[in-house]
């Protein structure tokens, strides 16, 4: 018979086995005999946050960069409802994470005992799924639980809510090599008949289009995404949580669609005949009015998940599975075809697609002497070869990221999509230096957002996280500025940043290099200047242009033909 | 249209507030819904009432085997079906009523099962149609408290949903 051990025991052993590198989190009293365990071993390594929504984002940045899941521990009350943000985050981009909250002892629960939230029901329509521990003896079998499901079929974070009477019991160590759950068994191999189906029609094609979306990345198909479009010869455009799936300097690529995406892809999804979603959910912000969506195409979707098919879009040929393996097979059926991939100057829908590319929808004044966002960004894209991590917080600075970073590689590109949640940036950049000790990790934030998480700029200087921080400080909020402009007659309304910080000081105060960049003509300099300083995290404080606007624009309620494009492009006039 | 989804469903803490929390998360309508635990105790039946469009109907179905604690479903419209929903009522029965409410009560097939002075309660089983039907053949007066379980039904035949 094994020997008895604490539950608290049982559950940093399950944590090694689970090959768990790091847990980031909080202490407090529902997780003492936890943390007391913590002290006593070495296998798996803790970040101590400053804030537990730093925790949740931090794990969260380390799974998007790693394929592995992120793991939080948190007390119980306060600890628990901090993270729900950051839960929500990885639930709307489908990150697989495993939060452990601790709760009051079981006696007490139902009590409003000290610290005593309801956690599985507050945390219950923002995660995949969640698990309150009812005894020590189910305790290592549900962590088993929780990591399955976290990581298997559409991932997405687990809740664990355990009460501190159980970390104290004892039971024997028994950790399940696979686990079997007969309410939950994802699909992963597409339905022959319809990848058959799907390639009849995609060779068929004289309209076609390739839309990818972050199922790629999270997937790790990135190499069969690229070598169905180049068996192909076809478009393709991604989403903002598919960017770097296909490398972006590729010339089939038409960048980014939807709100803030190219007028090409954009035009090309309003005309395409043919369109190929790939792990992409047909999100709002991609889609623009629904009933002038791809109005003459037929639609086919590949998705590992079956209530991600025909929600927002119906579609002609669904394929659930995960895109890995359904382009697997498609690129076999494609090349046994014998198909010709388009020829990207000779194809009339090619010809058509370089004429509206040639409009050159994303210039910007580069001559400017008032620093410009976007060359900002463009400068840091060409300074470190498009090969950074590159996270974001939310707002204009992170659609020029998107736009202008040329992300040629997927998980590089780290920002919260699907819920948009400001303060992300920092504490996900820490998640990705501590995976990558040795790469080049940069934040890019606004003024507004960077303060939402600053006091991660501690847990930093105590785990030497280099990261670069581009601040694109505009004074405003600027996303809701431009939104006031464009739509509420400039009523500006609460998005001026008043009373700003000192940004150079704030950093050194917490022992980093601050740097505060004011001209054009330095921002090359300053940009290599911190890039150099491996081994310190600089904040540079970038003073842009602060009527600068995020162009081009879908309003809301608009369809991908009906884009702004930068003040004095004239489409008509050019395409003629 | 109205649609009968019959679900297998671990029995498990939690699992009704998951699926009573996804139709509000989701703005979807529950018209009725009943759940107990089948031969099985590790497995609880549920059956939901619940109407929209088809395409509504297919997500409905989508989100909840997406459920982790779902096992298995089935929508009953889509095959031959028996629904049954059983109902209590307590009537006045003074006078002229407790002839006139026992007539109607055989009519319907129901039984009288508590009778005092003044009082009859009745249960009556059948589809909700019929069950409805009864309420309105009562006058209205002499209701005193009605008591509904909701609708549970199960496929004709050899078509079954289990494991
Ligand atoms: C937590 C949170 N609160 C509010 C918002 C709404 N919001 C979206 S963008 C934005 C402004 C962001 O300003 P800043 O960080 O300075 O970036 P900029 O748009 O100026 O580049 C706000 C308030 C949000 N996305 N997240």
């Amino acid at each position: 018979m094994a020997e008895k051990i604490r539950g608290a025991e049982i559950l940093l052993r399950a944590l090694a086995d689970e090959g768990v590198e790091f847990i980031f989190g909080y202490p407090g009293g529902a997780v003492l005999h936890i943390y007391d365990e913590i002290f006593k071993q070495e296998k798996v390594k803790h970040i101590l946050v400053r804030h537990e929504q730093g925790a949740t984002h931090a794990a969260d940045g380390y799974a998007r960069a790693t394929g592995k899941p992120g793991v939080v521990l948190v007390t119980s009350g306060p600890g628990a409802t901090n993270c729900v943000t950051g839960i929500a985050t990885a639930y709307m981009d489908s990150i697989p994470m495993v939060v452990l909250t601790g709760q009051v002892p079981k006696h007490l629960i139902g009590n409003d005992a000290f610290q005593e939230v309801d956690n599985v029901g507050i945390t219950r329509p923002c995660v995949k799924h969640n698990f309150m521990v009812e005894s020590v003896e189910d305790l290592a079998i549900t962590i088993k639980k929780a990591f399955h499901v976290a990581t298997t079929g559409r991932p997405g974070p687990v809740v664990v809510d355990i009460p501190k009477d159980i970390t104290a019991d004892v039971a024997e160590y028994h950790y399940p090599d696979k686990i079997e759950m007969r309410s939950y068994k994802p699909v992963t191999r597409g339905h022959p008949g319809q990848i058959k189906r799907a390639v009849d029609l995609i060779l068929s094609a004289k309209k076609p289009m390739i839309y990818s979306g972050g199922g790629v990345v999270l997937d790790d198909a990135a190499e069969q995404l690229i070598e169905f479009t180049r068996l192909l010869g076809y478009p393709i455009t991604q989403t903002l949580m598919g960017l770097g799936a296909y490398p972006a300097e590729d010339p089939q690529n038409l960048q980014m669609l939807g709100m803030h995406g190219t007028y090409e892809a954009n035009m090309a999804m309003h005309q395409c005949d043919v369109l190929i979603a790939i792990g992409a959910r047909f999100d709002d912000r991609v889609t623009g009015k629904l009933e002038q969506f791809c109005p003459h195409a037929k639609i086919i979707h590949i998705d590992i998940d079956p209530a991600s098919i025909s929600k927002n879009v119906a579609v002609d040929i669904p394929i659930v599975g995960s895109v890995s393996n359904v382009l697997s097979e498609m690129n076999k059926l494609i090349r046994a075809s014998g198909f010709e991939p388009l020829d990207l100057e000779k194809d009339a829908w090619w010809q058509q697609i370089n004429k509206w590319r040639a409009i050159d929808c994303m210039r910007y004044d580069r001559n400017s002497e008032i620093i410009k966002p976007q060359y900002v960004i463009e400068e840091l894209s060409r300074l470190t070869g498009g090969d950074a991590f590159i996270t974001s917080d939310v707002g204009q600075h992170q659609m020029w990221a998107a736009q202008y970073y040329k992300f040629n590689k997927p998980r590089r590109w780290i920002n919260s999509g699907g819920l948009g949640t400001m303060g992300f940036g920092v504490p996900a950049a820490m998640g990705v230096q501590l995976a990558y000790p040795d790469e080049l990790v940069c934040c890019i934030s606004g003024e507004a957002s960077l303060v939402m998480c600053i006091q991660e700029l501690s847990t930093c200087l105590q785990y030497d996280l280099p990261i670069k921080i581009i601040s694109l400080n505009n004074r405003y909020m600027g996303m809701v500025r431009q939104w006031q402009e464009f739509f509420y007659d400039r009523r500006y309304s609460h998005s001026y940043m008043d009373a700003l910080p000192d940004f150079v000081k704030l950093a050194e105060s917490f022992g980093h290099v601050g740097m505060r960049v004011e001209k054009t003509a330095d921002v090359t300099g300053a940009l290599e200047e911190a890039l150099g300083m491996k081994d310190r995290l600089v904040l540079m404080d970038i003073v842009t242009d602060q009527t600068e606007n995020v162009y081009p624009m879908i309003a809301a309620g608009k369809g991908h033909n009906e884009m702004d494009l930068p003040p004095g492009v004239d489409v008509e006039r050019e395409l003629s | 249209m109205r649609h009968i989804i019959s679900i297998l469903l671990e029995n498990e803490a939690g699992a009704l507030s998951r699926v009573a929390g996804l139709f509000s998360a989701r703005n979807y309508n529950i018209e009725s819904l009943t759940v107990a635990p089948t031969e099985d105790p590790t497995m609880s039946r549920m059956t939901l009432v619940t109407s929209g469009s088809d395409a509504t109907i297919e997500q409905i179905q989508k989100q909840l085997n997406k459920l982790i604690d779902v096992i298995k479903l089935t929508d009953l419209n889509e095959v031959r079906h028996i629904e049954r929903e059983l109902m209590l009522v307590k009537t006045r029965a003074t006078g002229q009523l407790r002839e006139e409410i026992k007539r109607l009560v055989d009519i319907f097939r129901g039984r009288i099962i508590d009778v005092t002075d003044t009082t009859y309660t009745i249960e009556l089983t059948g589809s909700g149609k019929k069950l409805d039907a009864f309420l309105e053949a009562l006058d209205s007066k002499a209701i005193i408290e009605v008591v509904r379980t909701g609708i549970t039904g199960i496929a004709r035949g050899e078509n079954a949903l289990k494991l």
